[in-house]
């Protein structure tokens, strides 16, 4: 049947309603007698709420309700739940301190749900809340995780002494402190990785409505895994069983982790609604989601690699302060220990490994997983650690990762993971070509005869994608199951809709799965839709992030097509009047073995939903198989980003000018989807290396509170991208697949301060490198 | 205070009683509920909620809706041809993977419909500067600037 489906570039499905207008995001949708909700905010980072006084924002015009945390108390909501127990290094439960829906007795940062009014219109609802009367016993603060545990130090929890959530560790300590004093060179490094705000361009929302009639709740929400959503909500604050709760998670507009988690706004909406028995709908504002979607990255990081003379690595020593905010984030614990320092052996054979990470509670808003979650926080310490080493013992930054690259596999690192396959060589020897380093030093010259420093930077990483495991997370603290659940329903004249717990929110799955289906099917991509994001449609879900979407929700998938193909030869066997094991199903048609008889899937399918003549003492009518699949490893993406700037020595302005990525994600089905999701991620690390930085005053106030102080990338920021691939594909999935979607911005942070470091001739410089940091660092080393 | 408003929007006459205070994208959205005109900030730095309006491309989140009174406006639901058939610049954002979760995407589109008629044969600098005023968080902008260019191209041969 044509081209193979597999690694074709077909244009995208859902393209066309986006392009038109008609999307549906979660704030396109009005509910008949809707009515909106405004929340109260706090403006102090820390205070004792010593009095709420709702009375004239209740009598205001159009109002509806106010409600407070003592309103929520009252009705006997549970606060937000964290689902990753991390086990301290004594043995001990992290710490958990109570995370209310809304405020209770105290605001922890800037930004904190103290009371929410609804009312008829939106414009009301916010009018009121200007009008709700808080008084705040305003209380010291402390933002930076640096100064958490410091004397005297504010303190956030009573159930967290010192500010402290856990102290968590990996690896033998003893055995690497030995390595490290045998070492013949040392290579340290000192730095912040920064904060981060996911600012996905379709701000948060939530629309919840309650049905008297059945007593059953639906909860519109911009969210990246409505199962899990659910699950969490029903289950953990609200005491409600799954099957009275529907939530539909419809067009979403950008997620990059932020919308992974339950948020306190979807369930005072969801609660409220009953109470009202009207839906209510809160849509934030930008300014809003700058305090309340969750932040991200935000270390403090003193890591050390030990080598031998020819720089070979030894060991690595790494101690990091991660700063979880206020309060743990539905995921916050796993970030800063499981999806990082497990990945610091890198592409690397580094024998030894500690990793220490305090976790601290801080006046600032709750940081969890944004895009790489983990990785980009692990490759940029072992990228600059071995960057840095090249340039201490004089050796070609292409060398030293040669010399230390990983070859043999499966590969067991030292801090845990199992590596099933890779090719480092490969992805560094392609970038390297595309990079054109060969005529780099011309560049290099050309740039200084106009007064330019010209650098380059490597970065080669790795990260552990299509999360996992469940048995081995469920080891490691998890307290879901990271499977995922996929549906095939093939209809009577034989096309299909399929349905699966994984969900887009910009990936392209309606095209890519639908490739996959209609491959394995051999039918026209058309036959095939893909549905998901609505609980009262799909069977169950895990969601989409840590780039799992096709890894796991794909192989659910195809378990399930494998069942559609083996009943359906049952079918034809019977229709056909042949032995079961003859028959073979190839390109749309079910055909017994060396014979010229068949029949298509679409009279095979006809047959079970029209089964007069059907094997009805053996099979069931219909085809509809579903599948979870639970995957037996992670998927090892990696690749090599190599990167050149031009600094302008009199403005400190960094220019990227060039940027060759070569990634390993194993096959690839659509690789135009592939190279727009390594343009994405590639744009979101130059973010992080260049422009983006959140920032707080040491009164825990926001400074970047807004697109006009928070720069994300604009389009004249960032190159054009040359990107390639190359192929290991996965051992223990059969689309051999790995993940794409978080690579892009794992990679490019190191890159790109390796490049600039290399231009400035420095060590080091701190991230965002904006033009003021840059400027700066070039004069104090003039003065120095 | 009520006003009453009128004006044209995709071809179509409309008119309304509004609170003075209403944003022109308020009234898109939430009185024609043409959704496809989005909100993503609150200080017209993203350009999610772009139209036309007399032919120019304009921050419907910057104006109240009374400014609009007798113009003629053009939302993304009224820029592909009757029949659906895509604009040029829609076509080349599909074919050209120029959007991911599509927020951005009206937005992007209406600008650079306006863009490209203003500036026809405008280089890929040109193009990315053009986008100062709209963010898009998935695409890193590669595909974009490749789908205005191509749509440009196209428009210009029309």
């Amino acid at each position: 049947m044509g081209a193979p489906l597999i690694g074709a570039r077909i244009q995208r499905k859902e393209d066309y309603r986006f392009l038109t207008g008609a999307g549906q995001y979660t704030d396109d949708v009005t509910l008949p007698h809707q009515t909106y909700a405004a929340f109260v905010r706090t403006p102090h980072a820390h205070a004792k709420l010593k009095s709420v006084n709702t009375a004239k924002a209740k009598a205001a015009p159009g109002v509806l309700a106010v409600y407070t945390g003592e309103d929520i108390a009252a009705a006997k909501l549970g606060g937000l739940p964290c689902g990753w127990l991390i086990t301290d290094v004594n043995g001990q439960p992290m710490k958990e301190p109570p995370y209310p829906v809304l405020a209770l007795g105290k605001v922890r940062h800037v930004g904190e749900r103290v009371a929410v009014v609804v009312a008829e219109t939106q414009d009301q609802a916010r009018d009121a809340a200007e009008l709700v009367q808080v008084d705040y016993e305003v209380l010291p603060a402390v933002a930076d995780g640096r100064l958490a545990r410091a004397k005297g130090a504010p303190q956030l929890h009573e159930a967290a002494p010192d500010n402290t959530c856990f102290v968590w560790a990996i690896g033998d300590k003893a055995a690497v402190d030995a390595a490290f004093a045998k070492a013949a060179h040392v290579t340290k490094l000192d730095f912040v990785n920064n904060r981060l705000i996911p600012n996905a361009i379709e701000p948060r929302a939530a629309n919840g409505s309650y049905s008297r009639a059945d007593d059953s709740y639906t909860l519109y929400v911009a969210s990246q895994n409505p199962h899990v959503e659910r699950l969490l909500m029903t289950a953990f604050v609200m005491g409600l069983p799954e099957h009275k709760v529907r939530v539909v998670a419809g067009d979403v507009g950008g997620g990059f982790g932020s919308k992974i988690y339950l948020y306190a706004e979807d369930v005072v909406v969801t609660w409220a609604s009953k109470q009202l028995a009207r839906p209510v709908k809160w849509t934030a504002e930008r300014s809003e989601s700058y305090v309340s979607d969750a932040h991200g990255r935000d270390h403090h990081t003193i890591a050390e690699l030990a080598m031998d003379q020819d720089g070979k690595f030894l060991a690595m020593r790494v101690k990091t302060t991660a700063n979880v905010g206020a309060y743990l984030s539905t995921f916050a614990s796993c970030v800063p220990t499981i999806l990082y320092a497990t990945l610091l052996a890198g592409q690397y054979t580094t024998p030894l490994i500690h990793c220490e990470v305090t976790a601290v509670f801080t006046n600032t808003v709750p940081v969890d997983a944004y895009r790489g979650a983990g990785r980009p926080e692990a490759t940029y310490v072992v990228e600059r650690l071995v960057e840095t080493a090249a340039r201490e013992m004089k050796l070609d930054p292409a060398e030293i990762r040669r010399k230390n690259f990983i070859r043999t596999f499966p590969y067991q690192t030292p801090v845990a993971l199992l590596y099933d396959i890779g090719d480092y060589d490969a992805t560094m020897d392609a970038a390297q070509k595309l990079a054109d380093v060969a005529g780099y030093p011309a560049r290099k010259k050309a740039s200084e005869a106009k007064g330019k420093l010209r650098g380059m930077g490597y970065a080669a990483y790795i990260e552990a994608c299509g999360i996992a495991p469940s048995a081995v997370a469920g080891s490691l603290g998890a307290r879901a199951g990271l499977f995922e659940a996929g549906e095939v329903r093939v209809h009577p004249t034989g096309s299909v809709t399929v349905f699966t717990g994984s969900h887009s929110h910009g990936q392209g799955h309606e095209t890519t799965f639908a490739q996959v289906v209609a491959d394995r099917l051999g039918m026209a991509v058309e036959n095939v839709d893909i549905v998901h994001g609505d609980t009262s449609k799909v069977l169950f879900g895990m969601g989409t992030y840590g780039s799992r979407s096709i890894a796991v929700g794909g192989t659910a998938i195809v378990k399930a097509l494998d069942k559609i193909i083996a009943k359906g030869k049952k079918i034809a066997a019977h229709l056909l009047e042949a032995a079961e094991g003859d028959i073979e199903y190839a390109s749309g048609v079910f055909k017994v073995a060396g014979t010229d008889k068949q029949k298509t899937f679409g009279e095979v399918a006809f047959a079970a939903y029209v089964p007069h003549n059907y094997p009805h003492d053996k099979l069931e009518p219909g085809l509809n198989e579903n599948a979870f699949y639970d995957p037996s490893n992670f998927t090892f993406p990696a690749g090599t980003y190599i990167c050149e700037v031009e600094v302008d020595p009199e403005t400190g302005v960094v220019k990227v000018e060039r940027w060759s990525a070569v990634d390993d994600f194993g096959k690839i089905i659509n690789p135009m989807i592939v190279e727009g999701q390594v343009h994405g991620g590639l744009t979101q690390g130059i973010g992080q290396a260049l422009t983006e930085g959140a920032k707080y005053d040491s009164h825990g106030q926001l400074l970047t509170g807004s697109f006009m102080d928070y720069c994300i990338p604009r389009a004249d920021d960032v190159p054009s991208y040359q990107v390639d691939t190359r192929e290991t594909p996965c051992t223990h999935n059969p689309l051999g697949v790995k993940g794409c979607g978080e690579a892009g911005a794992i990679g490019a942070p190191a890159a790109l301060i390796n490049a600039i470091t290399d231009a400035l001739g420095v060590k080091d410089i701190p991230m965002p490198a904006t033009p003021q940091t840059v400027w700066r660092t070039l004069n104090q080393k003039k003065a120095a | 205070m009520a006003v009453k408003v009128s004006m044209k929007v995709n071809g179509k006459p409309v008119s309304a009683e509004l609170e003075a205070r209403t944003l022109l994208v308020t009234f898109i959205r939430e009185n024609l509920h043409l959704t496809g005109t989005h909100v993503g900030c609150d200080t017209a730095q993203c350009g999610a909620c772009t139209v036309h309006m007399n032919g120019k491309a304009v921050k419907s989140c910057s104006m109240l809706a009374m400014q609009a009174e007798g113009a003629d406006l053009l939302t993304i639901e009224g820029l592909a041809k009757a029949d659906g058939t895509l604009h040029p610049m829609q076509a080349a954002f599909k074919e050209h993977h120029g959007l991911q979760c599509g927020f951005c995407t009206p937005g992007m589109v209406m600008n650079a419909v306006d863009f490209a008629t203003r500036h026809p044969g405008a280089s890929e600098q040109e193009v990315r500067e053009s986008l100062e005023g709209n963010l898009c968080r998935c695409t890193g902008y590669h595909n974009i600037v490749k789908s205005i260019v191509a749509g440009s191209k196209t428009m210009a041969a029309k």
